[in-house]
């Protein structure tokens, strides 16, 4: 395996893989972030008070009908100007934010405006009656959240998990936009520095295939753990 | 913030003086991969729910491959990639058309598009009750003059709701277009930036242009979805 890296990537398999592992931490860490903004976001939108409501409307909207390319940009720069001025006033030294961090904290905020939807139309669509018998029971709101909605909402959430975590994946290669060190900028540098442009792109088209179909794999395993108990419907 | 409109306003709208630039360029990247990615999928949905494996196979292979890579790869692919074979660069005709970013572009929005709304089709094709192609056949449809009259019709408009979600993407990957040079939206709000220094207000134009955007496709949705999906909702007529 190594032999084939080194010789049937003309010596820039060590470069493509760490590009893929840049793409697969940035798309995992985003993940996590918005997953976790998904899950805030969903309670505030569902939340009987308007000061939280209002705010994740706007979010959910205003983020989902702009660009992602156009968000990355955005938030890239400004976050960094933003950024001088607060050391500036502060008298603390120069921070500059890397390619990294903010592609971890763009794409996060990207699609946790998207995890947000999808949290709530599986929150709505766990039976009232279960939340109810919970708290019957005198379960805790925490204990109310992990043992009876959490399990249920997946199973109904992760259809809509599944492609969206798709898009984040596809979309890390935008990063490389802002100079991130990822697998679409490896692929690009072996292109120029050997004159075989395509075939590295293509190298790295199918890493990203091979990436989407694992993660498919996962998810299926994950919806029939998830529908356990529950009757699939006749196909 | 005033000055930067000025300047850039009608670069952000419609000409940056020596061509189609920002809004209108997004708008005709879209509507160009819109119409002609509609065109392709069509027969390409046939085939991908046909019987034969000689037509169905090739077509998954195809959504496959398009719908796992990032469309920014397939961009590359197309305006950089393809370029550096020996092959493209003799003939003066395939020459011609990849020197041509905006040509490039197109080829992969197009490409892109098609594979999703494709996968989108013959999901709604497969999804036809089975008593519609019955009473088809009983009035005497067959072959070419099935699909024409109910198939396609039938599910074209049952997946209207989605199709709708896959054109608001594809209106957002337009912006990827300004990495090969074609003057859209982003391009401007970049140039914009570069000349100006004043960020959020540069890329903030170009956010609200797009988010305009994508609510009045969102309303046009709406309305074709109250006209041509009204049969599956009765009670609301």
């Amino acid at each position: 395996m190594n032999d084939l890296l080194t010789s049937g990537l003309q010596g820039f398999g060590p470069l493509l893989a760490e590009g893929t592992w840049m793409t697969v931490k940035l798309a995992l860490l985003a993940l996590a972030l918005s997953l976790l903004l998904g899950m805030i976001g969903a309670c505030a939108k569902l939340s009987r008070s308007a000061l939280l409501r209002i705010p994740a409307t706007l979010y959910t909207t205003l983020i989902r009908s702009v660009p992602d390319l156009v968000l990355i940009l955005l938030l890239f720069y400004s976050l960094q100007i933003w950024l001088n001025d607060l050391t500036e006033t502060l008298g603390w030294d120069y921070v500059e934010i890397d390619p990294f961090s903010a592609g971890v904290l763009t794409l996060g905020f990207i699609y946790g405006a998207y995890f947000t939807e999808n949290f709530r139309g599986a929150i709505l669509s766990v039976p009232a009656g279960q939340l109810e018998a919970a708290t019957a029971y005198g379960l805790s709101r925490a204990q109310r959240f992990a043992l009876v909605l959490f399990p249920q909402l997946m199973r109904f959430a992760l259809p809509g998990l599944g492609n969206n975590w798709l898009v984040l994946l596809k979309s890390t290669a935008l990063v490389s936009i802002i100079g991130l060190a990822d697998l679409v900028k490896a692929a690009q540098n072996s292109g120029k520095t050997t004159n075989d442009m395509l075939f590295f792109l293509c190298i790295a088209g199918l890493v990203y295939l091979l990436i989407t179909t694992l993660s498919n794999r996962l998810l299926n395993y994950l919806q029939r753990r998830y529908n356990t108990g529950i009757k699939e419907l006749a196909r | 913030m005033i000055e930067l409109l000025q300047e850039y306003g009608l670069a952000y709208l419609y000409s940056d003086g020596s061509g189609l630039s920002g809004l209108a360029m997004t708008l005709w990247l879209f509507v160009v991969s819109m119409l002609l990615g509609l065109l392709l999928s069509l027969p390409l949905a046939l085939a991908r729910v046909s019987r034969r494996a000689w037509l169905r196979l090739p077509v998954q292979l195809y959504t496959f491959v398009f719908r796992g890579t990032p469309l920014y790869i397939q961009l590359l692919i197309c305006y950089t990639g393809l370029y550096s074979l020996e092959v493209v660069r003799d003939y003066a005709l395939l020459d011609q058309f990849f020197r041509n970013a905006l040509n490039c572009t197109l080829l992969a929005l197009v490409l892109n598009t098609c594979a999703y709304t494709v996968e989108i089709f013959a999901g709604a094709i497969r999804n036809i009750p089975h008593g519609e192609m019955e009473a088809a056949q009983a009035y005497g449809l067959s072959g070419w003059r099935l699909n024409l009259f109910l198939v396609l019709p039938a599910a074209l408009r049952r997946s209207l709701p989605a199709y709708s979600n896959e054109l608001i993407l594809m209106l957002h990957a337009t912006s990827l277009a300004f990495t090969a040079t074609v003057a859209d939206l982003l391009k401007v709000a970049r140039d914009a930036n570069a000349a100006t220094f004043l960020t959020f207000q540069a890329f903030g134009v170009a956010a609200i242009l797009y988010m305009l955007l994508s609510f009045a496709l969102v309303g046009l949705f709406r309305l074709a979805e109250r006209r041509w999906m009204r049969f599956l909702n009765p009670t609301r007529g």
